[in-house]
């Protein structure tokens, strides 16, 4: 059945759809991953314009956010003193990067862009989400090694603005995470992702923050970061699609659902294993159509409404 | 003309159209129609097909010209920089019609000198694009052609002329196919009647596009009330997520 989607002005079959959203939902829920940076690639796969892609997998961040943090909040596992420092970044990140898109929007270099920044970003996921599992294998065979240092003074602990965060329990400079909020909100709005996959490791290892309270402050900043982006794309590039968003949504609920049951009963490492593999089998796709001959290399963009 | 010379008007024109059908010139030596004037751009729009039809008074071929509404396109090329495909060298076209599309009944040449055609716009070469002033490339025509190949391949452009059909000697009939990505807008469907390489008649019929239903109010709330379709949405996404919430939860 084809569904019109007003906003990508195509129709596509609404069960390719929620299939697709479903099947990320399922990894998300089974990783407890947030699977924009697959389903953005995905979307540009079956013909969705990169822009609108982009503007409402934001907007999709935003539910599946929602659901994670109102989860991991009952637990008191959200530190909202860093989550506000970090939401100021991203909301400046968000914003510049919002216009940043415009700009490559009308200058056509969009899609190259949204290409190349998802190349290296599941090239980078793919190999990290490798080293972890094959360093999982490896654990489970070899005595436990020495405990990290707790806490290790750099420079990063001379800059100013120096503040106090209780739940973290940590006394660092605002600007530290301010500029992880910066840097994670640019890619949001460049990108459509929620950026935990950057977030929460720099949270770990650059700001030193204890890994119970990472994953919910991430999620509490990332959906006012979402929502920004949603707001922003909305008004200045009309790229959100309220009706592809709508499906993805749900079949992203479901699939979610069915995942997360499922994965607590297999087997981590390999899965993880199987998701590194799949984001770099998107990613290689991703690639190969930046170098390979193109069919047309003329493309033609109309500039405003016709009258 | 008086009330009261009407009818000897009428009785003379309808004398004059039995008598002497080639001798007299009339009012409406044609008359066309088109089945539909309004297509309504649906969620389930596929792409449709207008029926043109109508009638001339005699001999003559008809040329049927459909243009869409214009706007400024931009034309870019791709070129291979590092290995990687990257859009270089832009062209900027002014007024280019969204749809262009000839129908006759036979080829456009053998009824029409190349004067002629120009004069009325009739056929895709004999369009005039202007280029933005500020853009230079080596070989605009390299970006027309690819303009009109790329519209082509769309479906919005038509070189070669489709076929306009007579029904016995005075009726003609003639269809047009918009696809599903069919710019919105106001199309002019004109009809000419050729006689000797010369225009005779023409009569133009208006024809909307136009979006309709739950996919148009959205498009149009998109664009019209940006912020308050973004926030919408998003309170679309923060229900959804909070009803996750709760079905995660009981299960």
């Amino acid at each position: 059945m084809q569904v019109y989607l007003p906003i990508a002005e195509m129709s596509l079959d609404v069960f390719l759809l929620l299939g697709l959203g479903g099947a990320i939902g399922f990894l998300s829920g089974m990783f407890g991953v947030g699977g924009g940076f697959l389903l953005t690639p995905m979307l540009i796969f079956i013909g969705v314009p990169p822009a609108v892609a982009v503007a409402t997998q934001a907007n999709q961040v935003v539910a599946s956010s929602v659901s994670g943090v109102l989860a991991h909040w009952s637990r008191g596992n959200v530190d909202f003193r860093m989550g506000l420092v970090l939401l100021a970044g991203g909301i400046l990140g968000s914003t510049a990067g919002v216009f940043l898109f415009g700009l490559l929007k009308q200058i056509g270099q969009i899609d190259l862009v949204i290409a190349l920044a998802y190349v290296v970003l599941l090239a980078f996921i793919g190999v990290t989400m490798l080293q972890e599992s094959i360093r999982a294998l490896l654990r489970r065979r070899r005595p436990k090694g020495t405990a990290r240092k707790l806490h290790q003074h750099t420079w990063v602990h001379g800059l100013p603005f120096k503040m106090r965060f209780r739940k973290s329990r940590l006394y660092i400079s605002a600007l530290l995470p301010i500029a992880v909020g910066f840097f994670v909100g640019i890619l949001a709005a460049l990108m459509g992702v929620g950026g935990a996959f950057l977030m929460v490791p720099a949270m770990i290892y650059l700001l030193g923050m204890p890994t119970t309270v990472v994953v919910g402050t991430s999620l509490f900043q990332i959906i006012f970061v979402a929502i920004n982006v949603t707001l922003l794309h909305s008004v200045e590039n009309q790229t959100v699609d309220a009706v592809l968003g709508l499906i993805l949504v749900l079949g992203g609920v479901i699939g979610a659902q069915i995942g997360g049951r499922l994965g607590s009963r297999l087997k981590g490492e390999q899965l993880r294993i199987l998701l590194a593999l799949i984001v770099f089998i998107v990613g290689a796709g991703l690639a190969y159509e930046l170098v390979a001959v193109p069919d047309e290399i003329y493309s033609i963009a109309p500039l405003g409404i016709p009258l | 003309m008086t009330r009261a010379r009407c009818p000897i008007v009428l009785a003379a024109a309808i004398a004059a159209l039995l008598l002497a059908p080639a001798a007299v010139p009339r009012a409406a030596p044609l008359v066309a129609d088109l089945s539909n004037h309004l297509i309504a751009i649906t969620t389930d729009f596929t792409g449709t097909e207008v029926l043109l039809f109508g009638a001339v008074d005699g001999p003559g071929d008809v040329v049927v010209v459909v243009r869409g509404p214009v706007n400024d396109v931009a034309v870019r090329r791709k070129e291979r920089i590092a290995g990687i495909w990257v859009n270089r060298d832009s062209l900027e076209f002014v007024a280019v019609p969204s749809f262009y599309a000839v129908a006759s009944t036979r080829p456009l040449d053998d009824i029409l000198d190349e004067a002629t055609r120009r004069r009325h716009a009739i056929g895709l070469d004999t369009l005039q694009f202007t280029v933005m002033p500020d853009d230079d490339v080596d070989d605009p025509d390299a970006f027309r052609e690819a303009l009109e190949r790329i519209k082509m391949d769309q479906l919005l452009f038509w070189r070669n002329p489709l076929e306009v059909n007579f029904l016995g000697d005075t009726l003609f009939r003639t269809d047009i196919w918009f696809p599903s990505n069919v710019p919105i807008g106001s199309y002019v469907v004109e009809v000419l009647l050729v006689r000797e390489g010369a225009v005779v008649s023409a009569q133009t019929t208006p024809l909307v596009i136009s979006k309709i239903g739950i996919g148009a109010d959205i498009f149009e709330y998109a664009h019209r009330r940006a912020f308050f379709y973004g926030l919408a949405t998003v309170a679309m996404a923060l229900l959804a997520g909070w009803i996750a919430h709760l079905v995660f939860r009981r299960i």
